[in-house]
């Protein structure tokens, strides 16, 4: 067991507090390059972010990102780079709408099935970055941007020609509407009980206990079973895993069509608990916003999990700019500085504490 | 190096004939036309600016996916500066905002040691997030008539090779040779003599420049004392430590000047190949110039190569889609090479393989009498993805590519 120490608990909050800083810096000399202030602007998205209507939206804009975040990081700790969750989970979303509202099954199958259908086919177009990486060497980090590229013209062909339910005279090209037995409940019944009152706008998508569920099953594969050690021993060393009996390409393969199959869900929440079909409208982005959650989140369940809440939190609360005149899209800047700032604060305090140690160290050997 | 030239230029003959035929057969005149050269070319350049950008980088050492947020700041400072001051120092402005880019790579990776890639796809989500937020701010400060477009800019000016392929020079109009026997409508020749035309005639300025970058950074990189200290910061930084070589600074060099070329691109989109800046100009560009890096194996060459068969693709997808369409017979022809290849080393598991992929194209080619919209715009991507898989294995990355590198060997 490591010992406590209070050390220990300072380097650990460190890096965040160090990158918080900097990102706050950087984001008011944003503002202060437009001419507003930026103690006007924090308050403004403190007070709009913080009340009920702006919680609610912030979970669900943060549960996609949790799961493909989730996505991310079983390839994080594979030692590779999906970076093509935004492509998966956009065919998933799109399969899963498309397939399941062509049957009725009960209610709590049928949403089943069509998480099966788009863990499958995200799983799929994964595995074809898998495949060339294993078979032919070629860098996943290339292949999945490209196969997002590909995702992306792939599905507004298929909505536009095959998958548009065309019994609708909409504008909006849309796949036929899911039957009520695949629509997920939101949680605003559970929450009146808690005392929260029903906001303008709807309520929290069901999805959020599933994603939740899903940070526990993703620590406890990794860290508590054998295909997440060797999962993490062909991540962190090849050549010892290998050695150790681990086949590292096979296991190159499976991280990818598991990440592949778990961002195919992250389409999910907003078609199975909101609009119940998927549109021209479906968010773009997540995908990559979700690379960032992963890497704040240091590929940890609980990590991803506040990220992920942050970033909701910036990207809804920021709207309140408007009315201040100042660009919402500030908020990308926060989360971008955010971003890099703390991936360096990590690294700095991680070489630190490697110089610690060897002091430490050198101590105990002169002693 | 001689036979390796007089390979390429058998190669290349030899897929200019193979196009020819297929034009013939398809009627896809696009395929081999003057027009459709010279936008192959003209889409070529930034994505092998990039390619070479990436090559400075990953020759010391610096795994460069940040190249794509760089052209994305390449491209808006290119379109900021070069509405209002003229597209030269908005090229020199795209240039320094690449560079900027750049720099922030170059303190997250070499300074701190962060993990190259995760530096470079923040550096991505960063490029495109500032540069959306900048173009609001000018669109509401009402020198920007839309949040996602810039004004547009004067053209950079244009020339050909003389006697060749037109042009003009201290007012003589030279005349205009491989465009005469393109109009020839001879089989083959016209076709060789049209692709000459569109890749040597009506050339930007800016063009001329990234030609001549080629000799220059071979140059650079494999004859000068600095290229050799950059370079032995790739393969072997402590060794090159101990001899005295200040391997942080040859890094930042690296890229530093990868930041430039990779700006300069996207500069070149905006300005060059377009008249303005646009929200999602770059689409992607930056990552196929690094997969043309690597089809070109780290070398200058190779990487004109590699730009080259993806800005085909891309411009044969901007153009038209029967020539798109007819790309699909090009598929057939490579693959059933592939099949032959296959069967004479006794391959029959990987012919058979193969042969089904080749029965598969060639059918969807006589079932599709046009390809639809969406599916045209997705060749330059799937052929990025189709030729890597065919050429990625025969890599020689420089050794001490994307490792973290400290002073004194610490980790």
């Amino acid at each position: 067991m490591k010992k406590f120490k209070l050390s220990n608990v300072i380097l650990a909050i460190a890096a965040p507090v160090a990158a918080a800083v900097v990102s706050i810096v950087i984001s008011s000399v944003a503002v202060l390059a437009s001419h507003k202030s930026p103690k006007d602007a924090y308050t403004t998205m403190w007070e709009f972010g913080t009340t009920s209507a702006s919680l609610m939206q912030m979970l669900n804009t943060a549960t996609p990102y949790y799961i493909a975040a989730i996505a991310i990081a079983i390839t994080f700790r594979a030692g590779l780079f999906n970076i093509g969750v935004e492509g998966q989970l956009r065919l998933g979303a799109m399969f899963g709408a498309y397939l399941g509202a062509m049957f009725v099954l009960p209610p709590v199958i049928h949403v089943i099935a069509i998480m099966i259908i788009s863990m499958t086919v995200g799983g799929l177009w994964a595995a074809i970055a898998g495949y060339l990486k294993v078979k032919r060497g070629v860098s996943e980090v290339i292949s999945t941007i490209m196969l997002n590229s590909l995702a992306g013209g792939l599905s507004s062909y298929l909505l536009a020609t095959y998958f548009v339910d065309r019994t609708t005279d909409s504008n909006n090209m849309s796949t036929k509407m899911l039957p009520a037995s695949a629509q997920i409940p939101d949680l605003m019944p559970l929450l009146n009980k808690l005392g929260v009152e029903n906001q303008p706008g709807g309520g929290v998508y069901g999805m959020l206990i599933f994603a939740i569920v899903l940070g526990g099953i993703f620590w406890f594969v990794i860290n508590r079973t054998r295909f997440g050690f060797e999962l993490r021993a062909s991540g962190s060393n090849p050549i010892a895993a290998r050695v150790s009996g681990v086949n590292s390409k096979r296991m190159t393969f499976v991280a990818l069509a598991v990440s592949g199959a778990v961002a195919g869900l992250a389409g999910l929440p907003a078609v199975l608990g909101d609009t119940h079909q998927f549109n021209m409208g479906f968010r773009t982005g997540i995908g990559f916003s979700a690379i960032a959650v992963a890497l704040l989140g240091r590929n940890n369940p609980v990590g991803m999990g506040i990220s992920a809440l942050l970033f909701g939190f910036l990207e809804v609360s920021s709207r309140s700019l408007e009315l201040i005149d100042i660009a919402p899209e500030t908020y990308v800047i926060m989360q971008g500085s955010i971003l890099l700032s703390s991936v360096i604060a990590y690294e700095v305090v991680r070489r630190y504490k490697i110089t610690l140690q060897s002091k430490e160290l050198a101590k105990a050997v002169e002693a | 190096m001689k036979v390796k030239t007089l390979k390429t230029l058998r190669y290349a003959t030899m897929l200019v004939f193979v196009l020819a035929v297929i034009r013939q057969i398809t009627g896809a005149s696009d395929l081999t036309s003057v027009g459709t050269a010279s936008a192959a070319l003209l889409l070529s350049v930034p994505i092998f600016l990039a390619g070479l950008g990436g090559l400075f980088s990953e020759r010391a050492g610096v795994v460069n996916i940040g190249l794509e947020g760089m052209m994305i700041m390449g491209a808006w400072a290119g379109g900021m500066i070069g509405y209002k001051h003229g597209p030269w120092l908005g090229l020199v402005a795209a240039v320094i905002f690449g560079g900027l880019g750049a720099l922030l790579h170059a303190i997250a990776t070499i300074t701190f040691g962060v993990d190259h890639v995760v530096s470079g796809v923040a550096i991505n989500i960063i490029a495109a997030g500032l540069v959306r937020y900048l173009s609001t701010i000018l669109y509401k400060s009402g020198s920007w008539l839309g949040p996602s477009q810039s004004p547009d800019a004067q053209s950079i000016s244009t020339n050909g090779l003389p006697v060749l392929s037109g042009g003009k020079y201290f007012g003589w109009k030279s005349p205009d040779f491989l465009n005469y026997v393109a109009e020839k409508h001879w089989f083959f020749i016209s076709d060789a003599a049209a692709i000459l035309r569109g890749i040597t005639g009506d050339l930007s300025y800016v063009t001329v420049v990234a030609v001549i970058l080629i000799p220059l950074s071979l140059f650079i990189l494999w004859k000068t004392s600095f290229g050799l200290r950059l370079r032995s910061a790739g393969e072997a930084p402590i060794a090159a430590e101990s001899l005295g070589v200040n391997v942080y600074l040859m890094k930042y060099a690296g890229v530093l000047i990868s930041g430039a070329l990779a700006g300069l691109g996207g500069g070149f989109l905006a300005l060059v190949a377009a008249n303005h800046y646009q929200e999602n100009q770059v689409a992607g560009r930056g990552y196929i110039g690094l997969a043309a890096l690597l089809f070109g194996n780290y070398r200058p060459g190779g990487i004109l190569l590699g730009a080259g068969l993806f800005g085909f693709a891309d411009a044969l997808q901007l153009r038209d889609s029967a020539s798109v369409h007819a790309l699909i017979l090009l598929i057939v022809f490579v693959l059933s090479v592939l099949v032959v290849r296959d069967l004479r080393k006794k391959n029959f598991k990987k012919a058979a393989l193969t042969m089904v992929f080749a029965a598969l194209s060639l059918w969807y080619f006589l079932a599709v009498k046009e390809l639809p919209g969406q599916l045209v715009t997705m060749t330059p991507y799937i052929a990025t993805l189709l030729i890597m898989s065919l050429a990625s294995q025969r890599l020689r990355m420089p050794a001490a590519d994307g490792i973290p590198y400290r002073r004194g060997g610490l980790r």
